[in-house]
């Protein structure tokens, strides 16, 4: 070891585990091998509403290499079924099982599960289960939903209306009435899903010996999973143990639990045997958390000036047939209506929410949850009240923040914000982007009859969730957890509750031990997605790796820090306050080295020569610490994009020329793997805005579930991406850092909104329906 | 419908001889039979790339060619193509500019990508995005991943 004392926080190192994941050597959740595993495959509706009249599985069943054919009806005595954890007054809820017990209610729920030899035997003899259907009407309109004729998504639901709630303050017409200039639009966001590469898949092992059940999955937080299969299989919790192998991308799809995973785990209990099913992509397409589909309606009053006067926005989401659990489907459309305008100083700020049911997949928490959706309405009004009035946009913008400097604010809707930096972000642009000479460019090449866009789109999310005033939800989110301990080879062992899914919380985590020990970044090993190796904690959601599972990682440091010098002082016979550690050497402040000890030779001694150490107390060099009670609800964090578009009128393409971020994200501990969150998220964002749409026909029928229907954007769709930032810590942590793995995907839907009507205005055009496909574009374009 | 065919073909290099039914993709028998799980699954219907292999040295979707068909040819995997240190260029490019998140498209990416550098040997960005789009990476938003095929394109081999 050298003597570098680089400091690891706000380096660029690079992941350990890329180095395996380059050589097609990570372990996903289809590569686990246990021996005598047998394969479930699920018969999935094909209606969207239906009564099963009559199922027969003999055929099924007398199929060679068929093991068992499971209905609800087996399943019932193991699992009395669930609704959402994260529950509001007055929500409506459905109770969800394993399987389908008598009625599906949406294209692709699983009704019956084969367990078979094979995969491919298994899915032979789902073709061979037969089921009487009875057709009951679907209900699957959005708009028409509340019409009191309306089909009902579930038959005993008096109304498909789930949940409502109005936000901030009440409506008052006059605000609007008398303002000097209104702006308002009606916004549709189409449903689209979450698409993580991997698809879903679980291995369940039950012995029936001792109780004890083993799960792997493809998931982000192993105890919380365990803590749902012991509530919902009445099991012992003490006895499940839940491991999260190399996880294929999540985004939000993993964060939920589904119901063909509960069969999956319900079937090896009810078997005694281990049971795997792996999802194909159809299924994913189908069963995987469907995210944003909604209506939303929303009006910005501006004073002659440009001060904004008054804000109101009405959404509508087409929820599914069930809440997604633990954590509940309201919030897309909660969040989207709280945060709309967040950024600006508006004094009135109202909104609604309604939460509907639909015999569709069930809509969950989708990376940004609600967020991109806040920021695209508001700063599309904004941006066509600039228009509308003459002003610059970016002036406006500036002109309407809350400064920077008079944080802490709540909203008129209630939330608490801290530590943002609009001014300072939107500044950063602008040094970044000459927006004056690029505008002046679009317009002279539209004079040659090519039609450029420029828009920008600022945002608050909320990140980073830990907190008990989220109790309800105490199965999603509750507090984390570390072990740290040092081996006797001075080696730093690191057992978290955060987990990775390839973002990088492990090489941040270690980052963070590394400093403040004070020992070498490649001397700290991570473990984590356990729930045996780890302590009980969250996982990873709502981007809390680094601020949450970061400062925990720097608080448990310190106090371990504490506990070696005062060791080290033991075996030196000096005063603890007079050492330090750097690089792994703990020596006396001031003192020539060679004086010093090492913290191997230190670990040495208190793992296997302790008589060296004076008699009393026993010295352990590993301690266990929780972070969750004294942590703030949600982390604020803010930003701005900025996109560039051509939009090609003939053919309604929209290219993307560049795409611009600004984030503060408080504290960053390693800016290659931060801007890579942000490019990632920005990808997904630039999806919903263009590409990323499943089609339901009015039946209920899903029109493209397959990923050559399903458009992602592909490496020839996307734009080079500038990724910057502005640093205001967050104050009320020591390592100061915010949540960063959602800002990109949240900034980009607006940004990329704004940009492609920027382009189409001068037409006498504009488009609020997302993703703006060639077709919409085209009619928007009264080019159809 | 069945029968078990006997096929015999070189993998990664050594000879070898595998019993599969004739439906099996070559994709799930490299996974599940040969045990190289490298070789991912993301769509069982030729879109993502994250299947690919090579064979008599092109790449392919190891899920939209059967096993059967493997019999007599030259097949390398990601395990292959990394120990035989072909791609280490690529490789270390990708873990120094974090051209991958969770792993999963990245097999298939430094396949193609070596598969470009062959026969394009100082691509611009625009043709290793062309290269690059019958891969789906959900992570990464691609552009790290260009960067680092293009920085492995200034490596001299
Ligand atoms: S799994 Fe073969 S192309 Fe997707
Ligand atoms: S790195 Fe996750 S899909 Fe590409």
């Amino acid at each position: 070891m050298t003597g570098a004392t680089t400091k690891a926080v706000g380096s660029s190192h690079r992941r350990g585990d890329a180095t395996l994941f380059v050589g097609g050597r990570g372990t996903y959740i289809d590569d686990v091998a246990v021996p005598g595993v047998l394969h479930v495959a699920f018969l999935r509706s094909p209606h969207a509403h239906a009564r099963i009249v009559a199922i027969r599985t003999a055929h099924a069943d007398a199929m060679p290499g068929v093991v068992r054919v499971v209905t609800a009806a087996d399943l019932a005595p193991l699992c009395k079924g669930w609704q959402t954890s994260q529950t509001y007054p007055g929500y409506v809820l459905r109770t969800q099982y394993p399987l389908a017990t008598d009625r599906v209610v949406f294209v692709g729920q699983a009704v019956v599960a084969v367990v078979a030899e094979s995969r491919a035997l298994a899915e032979d003899a789902v073709e061979l289960v037969e089921i009487d259907w009875e057709l009951l009407p679907p209900a699957c309109d959005l708009e028409g939903a509340m019409a009191p004729d309306a089909a009902r998504a579930h038959p005993d639901l008096a109304g498909n209306l789930a949940y409502q709630a109005d936000v901030g303050d009440p409506e008052n017409r006059a605000l609007f009435d008398e303002a000097a200039c209104v702006v308002e639009a009606a916004f549709r966001f189409n449903r689209q899903t979450v698409m993580p590469m991997e698809t879903r898949g679980v291995v369940a092992s039950y012995l029936p010996g001792d109780g004890s059940l083993s799960v792997y999955q493809s998931h982000t937080a192993p105890h919380q999973l365990r803590s749902l299969y012991a509530t919902h299989l009445g099991l012992d919790e003490g006895r499940i143990r839940v491991i999260c192998p190399h996880v294929g991308g999540s985004f939000g799809a993993k964060i939920h639990l589904y119901s063909d995973e509960v069969a999956t785990v319900a079937i090896s209990r009810l078997i005694g045997r281990p049971v795997k099913y792996i999802a194909d992509r159809m299924e994913a397409l189908l069963a995987d958390i469907h995210a944003r589909e909604q209506i939303v309606t929303a009006k910005l009053a501006l004073d002659a000036e440009g001060r904004f006067v008054a804000w109101r926005a009405e959404t509508r989401l087409a929820m599914g047939a069930f809440s997604t659990h633990p954590g509940s489907s309201v919030q897309e459309a909660d969040e989207a209506v709280r945060l709309a305008m967040a950024p600006y100083r508006v004094p009135h700020v109202g909104g609604r929410l309604e939460v509907v049911f639909q015999n569709k997949n069930i809509v969950g928490q989708y990376r940004g949850v609600g967020h991109p959706i806040a920021a695209a309405i508001g700063e599309h009004l904004i941006e066509k009240a600039a228009a509308a009035m003459g002003f610059d946009p970016v002036a406006l913008r500036l002109a309407n923040y809350v400064p920077d400097d008079a944080y802490p604010v709540k909203t008129r809707t209630g939330i608490d914000l801290d530590a943002l930096s609009h001014q300072a972000c939107l500044r950063r642009l602008g040094e970044i982007i000459d927006i004056p000479a690029l505008r002046a460019e679009n317009e002279r090449l539209r004079g040659e009859g090519i039609h450029r866009g420029f828009g920008i789109a600022c945002f608050i999310e909320r990140t980073a969730t830990n907190a008990p005033s989220n109790a309800h939800i105490r199965k999603a989110t509750a507090q984390d957890g570390i072990t740290l301990s040092v081996d006797p080879s001075g080696a730093v062992r690191c057992a978290i509750s955060v987990t990775d899914q390839g973002q990088g919380t492990h090489t941040v985590v270690a980052q963070v031990i590394a400093d403040e020990l004070g020992v070498p970044f490649d001397r700290v090993r991570i473990v984590s997605g356990d729930s045996q190796a780890t302590p009980y904690g969250s996982g990873v959601r709502a981007s809390r790796g680094t601020a949450v599972g970061g400062e925990l990682a720097l608080q448990a440091s310190r106090e371990l820090r504490a506990v070696i010098l005062e060791a080290a002082a033991q075996l030196l016979q000096t005063g603890a306050e007079r050492l330090s550690m750097t690089d792994g050497m703990i020596f006396p402040a001031g003192s020539e080295e060679g004086n010093g000890i090492s913290l191997a030779d230190l670990a040495e001694v208190v793992h296997f020569k302790p008589q060296l150490l004076p008699r009393g107390a026993q010295v352990s060099l590993s301690l266990s610490r929780h972070l969750g009670h004294d942590w703030p609800a949600l982390v604020p964090t803010n930003g701005v994009q900025a996109s560039l578009v051509e939009v090609d009128v003939r053919t309604g393409a929209v290219r993307l020329l560049r795409h611009w971020a600004v984030d503060d994200f408080g504290t960053i501990v390693n800016p290659l793997l931060v801007a890579e969150q942000v490019r990632g998220g920005i990808a997904q964002g630039i999806g919903q805005a263009l590409f990323e749409e499943l089609v339901y026909d009015p039946g209920g029928q899903v029109q493209n579930a397959t990923l050559a229907d399903y458009l992602v954007p592909l490496a020839s769709d996307l734009p080079d991406m500038v990724i910057d930032h502005v640093e205001t810590p967050w104050p009320h942590s020591v390592l100061g850092a915010k949540g960063a793995g959602e800002a990109g995907t949240t900034g980009a839907v607006g940004a990329v909104l704004n940009a492609v009507n920027d382009a189409i205005r001068p037409l006498g055009a504009s488009i609020t329906e997302l993703p703006m496909t060639p077709e919409r574009m085209l009619a928007a374009l009264n080019r159809l | 419908m069945s029968g078990i065919h006997t096929i015999k073909f070189r993998l990664n290099g050594r000879a070898v001889a595998k019993h599969v039914e004739p439906r099996t993709s070559a994709a799930d028998m490299i996974r599940h039979v040969s045990g190289l799980t490298g070789t991912h699954v993301g769509c069982e219907h030729g879109v993502c790339g994250a299947c690919s292999i090579v064979l008599d040295g092109a790449v392919v979707r190891g899920c939209l060619v059967f096993a059967v068909q493997l019999d007599g040819a030259d097949v390398e995997t990601i395990e292959g193509a990394s120990d035989s240190g072909r791609i280490a260029a690529l490789q270390a490019a990708f873990v120094d500019r974090n051209a991958l998140q969770c792993g999963f498209c990245t097999p298939g990416m430094l396949l193609i990508a070596a598969e470009l550098l062959s026969r394009e040997p100082s691509p611009s960005r625009e043709q290793i995005r062309e290269a690059l789009s019958g891969n789906i990476c959900r992570c990464t938003g691609y552009e790290a991943i260009v960067d680092a095929v293009a920085a492995a394109a200034k490596v001299k081999p």
